[in-house]
């Protein structure tokens, strides 16, 4: 079983318009290192080398991943990430 | 020559096409409107601006709208009240309360949802949406109504009964998601990937925003043309704040009020402060929290611009402030038994830090200082329903009423 990955749509000219892509790594670092092979140059718009950009926010399962383990919180299988842009709402 | 001349990200300057985007795709800052100042600069006066329709849209030339034909319910123009109870209780000699309570539907929202819906309209849309703590539901609910266009508000189910229903009258399709604001913003932020719909908090944000820029006018004017040396704002997403300081300083940079030294103080409920909380730390991460306040429309735990009232804060030598629940109601009462404004708990939030950084010397005795009241108290009846006056019961004669107050002289 695979990881669905729903990608917003100002990333999506680098996954060839794919809403939602799929991985099979386990921490969040290996699953942006994965995306970054499938899909070069991503890895930089959503990580800043230390941790995911201010302007981004990562859910796990509906749970934001500053409430887990950051970078390092871990992907089960089957689970359901969502890479969202930050600047919403208010 | 359009008076917008495209939207520009805040973080790297990247130019984009003035169409219903919000984030840059680089690097995921925020865009924003870009003007062409220029050409505003040579026809807006003060004097134009005094002949303007008593609300909001007298600011139409910086306003990012193309059209004459706005959507408006009369929003914005309230009254800046000079709060002498207030002021005299509190030590301060020159105090005005900003009463935005007193908009079509009954908080400051209504600035943004005009501009926003306006703008959703010249853009082709037929459907506006947004995410909401409770005001903006009401207000996206009445405007779509106004518009005579179709209308979806989330909210999260466990608000305010007179927000629930002062949304629903309007009869939008109102969606109550079980989660925090947090969650019905997740959940919004994927739905407007998937339908072309104007959502006035997502898509449309870049417009949207640009509305709070109208309270930083009005005072501005109300004052005699000159920037207050002290404000007060409540904080939910951040958002009012960073636009308040952007509009006086675009009137400085336009020549219609002299230099802009004011300090802008951030208030957040003691139960949902995560930017006053890195604002004590003085650190420029904002981490998410999350929220347990019976200050609901205050109650966003990511909020989308806290890391820019962070810096406003910061830059402008302003302070950051929280109140608990119980001070939160102490603010709501004090507000109503001074001034006579009935505020919701957001409010309550306002008063309560105005109280405490008077008290503390943070803002100092004769700062000329503005107080935002963004909601009205009929909304949140719940947080004070045990806090209020009671019916005295009498029989209808003159001799119960006497015997009830028998200290009353004839």
């Amino acid at each position: 079983m695979t990881t669905s990955i729903k990608i917003p749509a100002p990333l999506r000219k680098l996954t060839g318009n794919q809403a939602v892509v799929e991985t099979e790594a386990e921490t969040l670092i290996d699953l942006i290192s994965d995306l970054d092979k499938k899909y070069p140059g991503i890895k930089e718009r959503i990580y800043d080398g230390k941790e995911i950009r201010r302007f981004i926010n990562v859910f796990v399962n509906g749970e934001d991943v500053r409430f887990k383990d950051g970078i390092k919180t871990k992907i089960t299988k089957g689970s359901e990430v969502s890479i969202v842009p930050a600047i919403a709402g208010g | 020559m359009k008076k917008i001349s495209g939207l520009k990200c805040r973080e790297c300057g990247r130019k984009y096409q003035a169409k219903a985007i919000y984030v840059c795709e680089f690097c995921f800052g925020p865009l924003e409107v870009d003007y062409n100042y220029e050409q505003i600069k040579a026809h807006i006066s003060q004097e134009k601006i005094k002949t303007g329709p008593n609300s909001e849209w007298r600011y139409w030339d910086l306003l990012p709208v193309e059209t004459k034909s706005v959507i408006s319910l009369g929003e914005g123009f309230t009254p800046l009240l000079p709060a002498r109870n207030l002021g005299k209780l509190l030590g301060l000699e020159k105090l005005y309360i900003k009463n935005d309570a007193v908009n079509p539907t009954y908080s400051f929202k209504d600035r943004v949802v005009s501009v926003a819906i306006t703008r959703a309209v010249e853009l082709g849309f037929d459907t506006i949406a947004c995410a909401s703590t409770g005001n903006l539901a009401c207000s996206v609910a009445a405007y779509g109504a106004y518009a005579g266009i179709k209308a979806f508000v989330f909210i999260p189910i466990d608000l305010e009964k007179g927000k629930i229903i002062g949304t629903g009258i309007y009869q939008p399709n109102l969606i109550g998601v079980e989660g925090n604001y947090d969650q019905v913003n997740r959940l919004c932020s994927e739905i407007a990937d998937s339908f072309p719909w104007a959502f006035v908090n997502i898509n449309i944000r870049p417009y949207y925003a640009e509305g709070s820029k109208t309270l930083g006018f009005e005072v501005a004017e109300q004052l005699g043309w000159k920037a207050p040396d002290h404000v007060v704002i409540p904080l939910a997403s951040g958002c009012l704040m960073t636009k308040i300081y952007k509009g006086l300083k675009e009137f400085n940079m336009l020549g219609l009020i002299g230099k802009v030294r004011t300090k802008f103080s951030g208030a957040q409920p003691e139960g949902c402060s995560p930017i006053v909380t890195a604002y004590k730390e003085n650190s420029e991460i904002v981490k998410p929290i999350k929220p347990n306040t019976i200050a609901k429309s205050l109650a966003i735990g990511n909020p989308a611009d806290g890391y820019y009232a962070w810096k406003t804060m910061k830059e402008t030598g302003g302070f950051a402030e929280t109140v608990n629940d119980e001070e939160i109601i102490e603010g709501i009462k004090l507000l109503a038994e001074t001034e006579g404004i009935f505020t919701e708990t957001a409010g309550g939030v306002t008063v309560g830090v105005l109280k405490k950084l008077a008290q503390t010397g943070r803002i100092k005795k004769d700062e000329l200082t503005v107080a935002f009241i963004t909601g009205n108290g009929l909304k949140t009846q719940e947080a004070v329903s045990e806090a209020v006056s009671r019916p005295k019961k009498i029989a209808p004669t003159l001799k119960a009423f006497t015997e009830e107050f028998p200290w009353i002289k004839r």
